[in-house]
């Protein structure tokens, strides 16, 4: 099929979906908004981490690092008297910054050093937050300042402002990829010696990508926020969290546009049908399912069933006779 | 060949109580052929490391094209017309034969576009003569063909100065015999080309001038034919028996270098 | 009195480096960042205190078979489950890991509830250079330490003790020679839960103990062995005590509640400046 046509299909497939979205909002009620609220706030995270994780190939377990910075500035900005859309702006300056500071101290190292950093920071964050009572407001909590207007209406409205930050990570994603700073991230990915040797500023491409994922985790922290009106360190900077988005994101094909959406929506659904009949055993579900994703569906739904690798199983073998 | 398109002064890599490389000084004429040779962990490689910034360095002055690179980053110094191959080739294993090559355009080469990329990848494909698998994953080459598309990256970065790491190592007669062309080939697009090589009858075929590193130092510098009868080099690395078997052989050597001297000239 | 500070720091040091050197071993060894190990030690405590409390066994042999079992335990995960996942990026291991982490610890929770148990034996005290200290404290520190030297014998001295160091040195070469790696793999996995879960068995002494602490094991175990430099028997010890000496001064400066803050950022810091860990044993990848 001729390129041009594709790109038509795909577009044409994002406006009928995004108007889908829409409609379901106005219609749903408030468990299914709140559901499908919690959803695309996974499509978002699922997306920002992609980028990390999947494209560059580090194995970042910073997630909630971010997301609790972002919760808690927003958070703070809103108690202060900024209005939410500032807020969130302020949210998504402060992860940007944040990114910076940390991405020139944690990039530098690698593999299973780099893993435990970003844990590391998970926890010195949530300890701050624990314990710096006047500006967090330590282990009890943060109050924020509820939106105006009927339950309904803020149902609706943090519904379509996620679903609006999923888009912008969607689209971002796809910008990713296409681009000369994605193909430069793969081959970080692959070789960071060999990228150094043909040009690639990895250092600058490993912060720039730092940066992209924490503002997008970032604000999706600070639209949480806003919207349960109130957050703890516990909440905000849960490990669980870190380590969930990358095995939605794993589950669906790491180093894909598509895959953490498809590994968000798979996960997400398995896990409401799972915490409605399973409450006492939920963990110990998510870790049946971590295991069977690691087992039998090692490189990603996407990837082990597409169409390609059909099309791959039943082609001619590798180039003999390399003369 | 004209004036200096590399100097090299004092350069010298020390970790651990090891001196790699210990005070090295050269300079290369734009257009030259330079063969690196010498017994294994003389530091040939490390040298190379050096000036290319994939290595710091403890000691030393690299100038290219006039301008001081010793204390740019490697990326840096491959944009600004540095190519090196990697002795145990490196390539993105994941990625298409296309792709790898797309790779040095894309942040060496011409820099533009991802479409121009794709252009002047398979341009370089084909003068390696690998554009037959362009679309193949790189995993799944032969270490000859690996060896070339190595070689095709690095072209790719539209280099003024390539490095060539033992590109030699492993190929069978036929192969050796088509990689010889192929250096020829990019010699005459003008490109100084500095060589690292074991197989000497191969380098002294090729290049216009010798340099022989023993333990990091420079040991001897000039025409092939000199460098391999001086008797410090026949000490550390030749042996008297394969400089005496082959002393016909180098003259006759000697005298076609002579030839192409006048010839350019 | 600065003295009693460094008797406690000591102490619970070396309650700190049994803790972490059978992560540090599974680390250096398998190259695996074994998430399971906080649970581990829970599992040691709680079987010794339930054979000291129900058996009415002493707490030292109490100990010493949950040291057993849980070694039998430890060698069937991995035999069975993570040696699938040994080679392949620290994401994927840790990753499932965790996930058996998750399921161990709500079967833990659901079975053991989360009531704090502890075993707290009152030998009393007795008086040293002027300290008081307590007898069961001495008695942990003693067990702890002389499990850890014994490993440190063992794995010099013995055969498996040498294949498990050339493993941790070069796991292909070590095929080369005959060693049977996923075994040793195995062993070693069970020698670490073995130590968990006689750390478990000395923290019991002194401390209640329940599922939710798994985590602040596994965070400790990581600062040691990052203080001291993964891998390695010695740098355990070294992390162990440091971190104990750390807590203990830590509490006057910062106050308790910023102790454990204090050694995740040390440990950040030192993972940053000199990866290979104050011990400066080489830092593997």
């Amino acid at each position: 099929m001729p390129r041009r046509t594709t790109e038509l299909l795909r577009g044409g497939a994002l406006i009928v979906v995004a108007t889908a979205v829409v409609l379901f909002g106005f219609g749903a009620n408030n468990y299914q908004l709140q559901a499908g609220t919690t959803l695309a706030m996974a499509v978002v995270l699922c997306l920002a981490w992609n980028i990390v994780g999947g494209y560059m190939g580090y194995p970042s377990f910073g997630t909630a690092a971010f997301f609790g910075l972002g919760a808690y500035a927003g958070g703070i900005a809103q108690t202060y008297g900024l209005p939410m859309g500032l807020a969130w702006a302020a949210a998504a300056l402060v992860g940007a910054v944040f990114a910076i500071v940390l991405g020139a101290i944690l990039l530098r190292l690698r593999g299973h050093y780099f893993a435990i950093g970003t844990i590391a920071v998970v926890e010195v964050m949530r300890e701050i937050a624990n314990n710096w009572d006047a500006l967090t407001g330590g282990a009890i909590g943060l109050s924020l300042p509820i939106l105006a207007g009927s339950p309904r209406f803020a149902g609706i409205f943090f519904y379509l402002a996620m679903w609006a930050l999923a888009l912008l990570a969607l689209l971002l994603t796809v910008a990713v990829a296409r681009s000369k700073f994605g193909f430069g991230l793969r081959c970080i990915r692959q070789n960071e010696d060999a990228a150094s040797m043909v040009g690639v500023d990895v250092f600058k491409f490993k912060v720039a990508a730092f940066v992209t994922s924490g503002i997008v985790i970032a604000l999706a922290g600070a639209i949480y926020a806003s919207m349960v009106g109130f957050i703890e360190p516990k909440d905000a900077f849960n490990i669980l969290l870190s380590i969930e988005v990358p095995v939605m994101v794993m589950l669906g094909a790491a180093g894909t546009v598509l895959g953490p959406v498809i590994g968000a929506i798979v996960y997400v659904v398995l896990r409401e049908l799972v915490w409605v009949n399973f409450i006492n055993f939920h963990s110990a579900i998510l870790g049946v399912i971590i295991v069977a994703v690691i087992y039998f569906i090692p490189k990603g739904l996407l990837r082990e069933f597409s169409l390609t690798r059909w099309r791959k199983w039943t082609a001619p073998p590798a180039p003999a006779g390399q003369g | 060949m004209g004036e200096p398109i590399l100097l090299i002064d004092g350069l010298t890599r020390r970790f651990g109580g090891v001196v790699a490389v210990s005070s090295v000084t050269l300079s290369v004429k734009k257009g030259e052929i330079v063969g690196l040779i010498g017994p294994n962990g003389a530091g040939k490689t490390t040298l190379v490391n050096l000036i290319t910034g994939f290595v710091p360095k403890t000691a030393g002055r690299v100038v290219f094209e006039g301008a001081d690179i010793t204390q740019l980053a490697s990326h840096q110094i491959a944009r600004r017309g540095v190519a090196r191959t990697f002795q145990i080739v490196q390539p993105f294993s994941e990625m298409t034969v296309l792709e790898n090559v797309m790779a040095g355009a894309l942040f060496a080469g011409q820099r533009s576009s991802i479409k121009n990329a794709v252009d002047r990848a398979r341009y370089y494909l084909e003068f390696v003569g690998l554009d037959r698998f362009a679309q193949f994953p790189a995993a799944d080459l032969s270490l000859a063909n690996r060896k070339r598309l190595e070689l095709a990256k690095s072209l790719a970065m539209e280099p003024r100065l390539l490095f060539l790491d033992e590109v030699n190592a492993g190929l069978n007669s036929g192969e050796l015999k088509h990689a010889l062309e192929l250096i020829h080939k990019i010699a005459e697009t003008g490109v100084t080309i500095v060589m690292i090589e074991h197989l000497l009858r191969f380098v002294v075929s090729v290049v216009h001038r010798l340099v022989v590193l023993h333990h990091g130092a420079m040991l001897s510098d000039g025409a092939p034919a000199d460098v391999l009868q001086d008797p410090a080099v026949i000490k550390a690395y030749l042996g008297t028996k394969f400089a005496q078997r082959h002393k016909a052989e180098l003259e006759s050597q000697r005298l076609k270098y002579q030839e192409q001297v006048q010839q350019s000239s | 009195m600065i003295a009693q500070y460094v008797a406690n720091g000591l102490l619970i040091g070396s309650l700190y480096a049994c803790l972490a050197v059978g992560f540090s071993l599974i680390y250096g060894v398998l190259n695996i960042i074994n998430v399971l190990h906080g649970t581990f030690v829970v599992l040691g405590a709680y079987m010794t205190i339930y054979c000291a409390q129900l058996l009415g066994i002493s707490p030292l042999i109490s100990a010493l078979v949950g040291c057993a079992v849980m070694f039998v335990f430890g060698y069937l995960v991995q035999r069975l489950l993570i040696n699938e996942v040994v080679a392949a990026p620290v994401f994927i291991s840790f990753t499932l890991i965790f996930g058996l982490d998750l399921l161990v610890n709500n079967a833990m929770i659901q079975g053991f509830t989360a009531t704090p148990r502890s075993l707290l034996v009152d030998y009393g005290s007795i008086s040293l250079f002027g300290l008081s200290l307590s007898v069961a404290r001495l008695g942990a520190m003693a067990l702890a330490l002389v499990l850890t030297g014994a490993l440190y014998w063992l794995l010099r001295h013995s055969q498996m003790g040498r294949a498990i160091i050339a493993v941790r040195m070069d796991r292909h070469a070590a095929a080369l020679l005959g060693i049977r790696v996923p075994r040793v793999y195995a062993i070693t996995f069970g020698i670490g839960a073995l130590m968990a879960a006689a750390a478990g068995g000395a923290l019991a002494l002194v401390y209640p103990i329940t599922p939710l602490l798994s985590g602040v094991f596994l965070g400790k175990s990581f600062v040691i062995c990052v203080l001291g430099g993964l891998g390695s028997v010695p740098g355990a010890l070294v992390g162990g005590l440091a971190l104990g000496m750390l807590e203990s001064f830590g509490t006057i400066v910062f106050g308790s509640q910023w102790s454990t803050t204090v050694g995740f950022v040390l440990m950040l810091l030192v993972l940053v400046l000199r990866p290979t860990g104050l011990a400066g044993r080489k830092g593997y990848e």
